[in-house]
């Protein structure tokens, strides 16, 4: 479904020391960094799988969604996505795709959530039967009734991150893309958004790769983990390879970023 | 097709939240309007032999302008959003739909621009079409030049969002969209005419002004309505609108291309 080899991304990142004199230099000569984000990221990923993707800020998991998803060209290196080069053959890829970026809104903030649904109904060219079953289906799940109707930008947080994972499913996409979906939401929140992925991937067989730092998200959803680090893939198998004895997840994941040094 | 609709239609409701926004638009136009024809009012007193356009059609040039103002300004509305986007990061959402970039704001940037002047150009219009001649809007002479004067506003329409597009693109470049907006916004209101019309230039300059690409936007339509600008000028006019209109959107395409080669998303 997913393969992925040897794939590389630099950015280049300005830098400058603190203080006004230094702001001053800065705007004849800038020096600049080279960050790998993606260092030689190689990993495949079956059908109806659901994976994990961890690693601490900055380690380039929000880099390899995006490279996934068709919104950055990656440096060097290969990638398909059932058969689909991502940044290539980006309109036919996205068609196919859903993605939550959990930082982000993909709602139009002033209409009614509906509005919305409806807009992405004919970006996507969802025909009207499927749009009318799945907006019902996810509106149960998700347990959206009241919002539809409400504008996006009153909503909370949790309901509105629960909005944004129906808009990316409403066309019925075969893998889906979580980007730290649990992001600042309250317990009952997480424990629904969780529950509702782990249903879409067994009904549907959807694929479903979600980075997160909340490592209970992984401990309900994920039975494989892909830790990355300094734009590495350093370890890949399931919580059980990595976890020792009774200590509990946190502790095993901060251990290992220790023993990584990242 | 039905997208394009689909944008349209939302822009348009977004817009009728904003009650409050287009009747303080409407006020507002309408002082300015006033004082700029009482301006000009002086100016013809002074000395009507070299006022080089008709009394009258200056009035609904102005009027006219007023009207369509949130159609044919540069830069202004919902612009913001796209600037936004583009240095927040959220732009990879819109990069997320199977639609090409360029379409999709194209269409909404036209959207926006129809739905904000609709509600503020029928006021306007009915208000100065009851004025006393020569102050209020004219009728235009005949159906012909009115015919002429829809298809050459069309036009204007899409150069202006062409060339917006342009600086769109070029915020992809820059990060922050302060400079470009400010040069791009104050060469674009003079050399349309936004200020004054392009007939009150200084020769030579207005000839060279009339080949640069602002000059199709609201300075080709307002005229043409009054009849200010007709026969052969008119169509060299209507045809330099079309050149420039394909002219800015392969510019803004060939951007777009790169700037999609080497996009970096803002903020993680």
């Amino acid at each position: 479904m997913i393969e992925v080899s040897h794939l590389r991304k630099t950015f280049r990142v300005a830098r400058r020391d603190e203080g006004f004199g230094n702001a001053v230099k800065a705007l004849f000569h800038r020096e600049y960094e080279e960050i790998h984000a993606l260092n030689d990221i190689s990993f495949s990923i079956g059908e109806g799988e659901m994976v994990g993707y961890i690693g601490p800020n900055g380690a380039g998991k929000s880099s390899t969604i995006k490279v996934l998803s068709g919104v950055l060209t990656p440096d060097g290196g290969e990638c398909r996505v059932d058969g689909r080069v991502p940044w290539k053959q980006r309109v036919k890829h996205v068609a196919q795709i859903g993605v939550v970026f959990g930082q982000r809104s993909q709602l139009w903030w002033d209409v009614p959530v509906v509005d919305s649904f409806e807009l992405l109904r004919d970006i996507y060219k969802i025909p009207e039967a499927t749009y009318r079953k799945n907006v019902r289906d996810l509106t149960e799940l998700l347990d959206l009734r009241e919002l539809l109707r409400t504008p996006t930008r009153q909503l909370s947080l949790g309901q509105r991150m629960r909005c944004e994972i129906a808009a990316s499913l409403l066309h019925s996409p075969k893998i889906l893309f979580l980007d730290e979906p649990t992001i600042g939401l309250d317990a009952v929140s997480k424990l629904a958004v969780r529950d509702f992925v782990k249903r879409l991937n067994q009904e549907h067989k959807t694929t479903v790769i979600l980075t997160t730092h909340d490592m209970q998200d992984i401990e309900a959803l994920a039975s494989r983990v892909i830790l990355i680090g300094k734009g590495k893939i350093l370890l890949d198998g399931t919580l059980d390879d990595i976890r020792k004895g009774n200590e509990q997840i946190d502790e095993t994941i901060a251990h290992l970023y220790k023993q990584y040094d990242i | 097709m039905k997208k394009y609709l689909s944008f349209f239609r939302l822009r348009f409701v977004m817009n009728l939240q904003y009650r409050v926004a287009a009747l303080a638009g409407v006020v507002c136009q309408f002082f300015w309007g006033g004082m700029a024809i009482l301006a000009f009012y002086a100016f013809y007193q002074t000395d009507p032999a070299s006022f080089p356009m008709d009394f009258q059609a200056t009035a609904s040039y102005i009027w006219l302008q007023q009207g369509l103002l949130a159609m044919l300004s540069l830069i202004g509305g919902t612009d913001g959003q796209v600037f936004e986007a583009i240095q927040s990061g959220n732009v990879v959402y819109e990069l997320c739909r199977p639609v090409s970039l360029y379409a999709m704001w194209f269409s909404n940037n036209v959207a926006s621009r129809i739905a904000r002047a609709l509600l503020r150009f029928i006021p306007v219009v009915i208000v100065s079409s009851c004025l006393p001649a020569p102050f209020g809007l004219m009728a235009p002479p005949d159906a012909g030049t009115f015919f002429l004067f829809l298809l050459s506003l069309a036009l204007a329409l899409l150069v202006t969002a062409a060339f917006s597009l342009v600086v769109y693109n070029v915020t992809f470049f820059t990060i922050s969209d302060r400079g470009v907006r400010l040069i791009s916004t104050s060469l674009s209101d003079f050399l349309m005419g936004g200020i004054v019309p392009l007939p009150f230039f200084p020769e030579g300059f207005r000839q060279f002004a009339e080949l640069l690409p602002f000059s199709c936007m609201e300075n080709v339509p307002l005229r043409v309505y009054s009849g200010d600008l007709s026969g052969a000028p008119m169509v060299r006019a209507i045809l330099l609108q079309v050149m420039w209109l394909f002219l800015l959107v392969l510019i803004g395409k060939a951007l777009e291309h790169k700037a999609l080669k080497r996009v970096v998303v803002q903020g993680g």
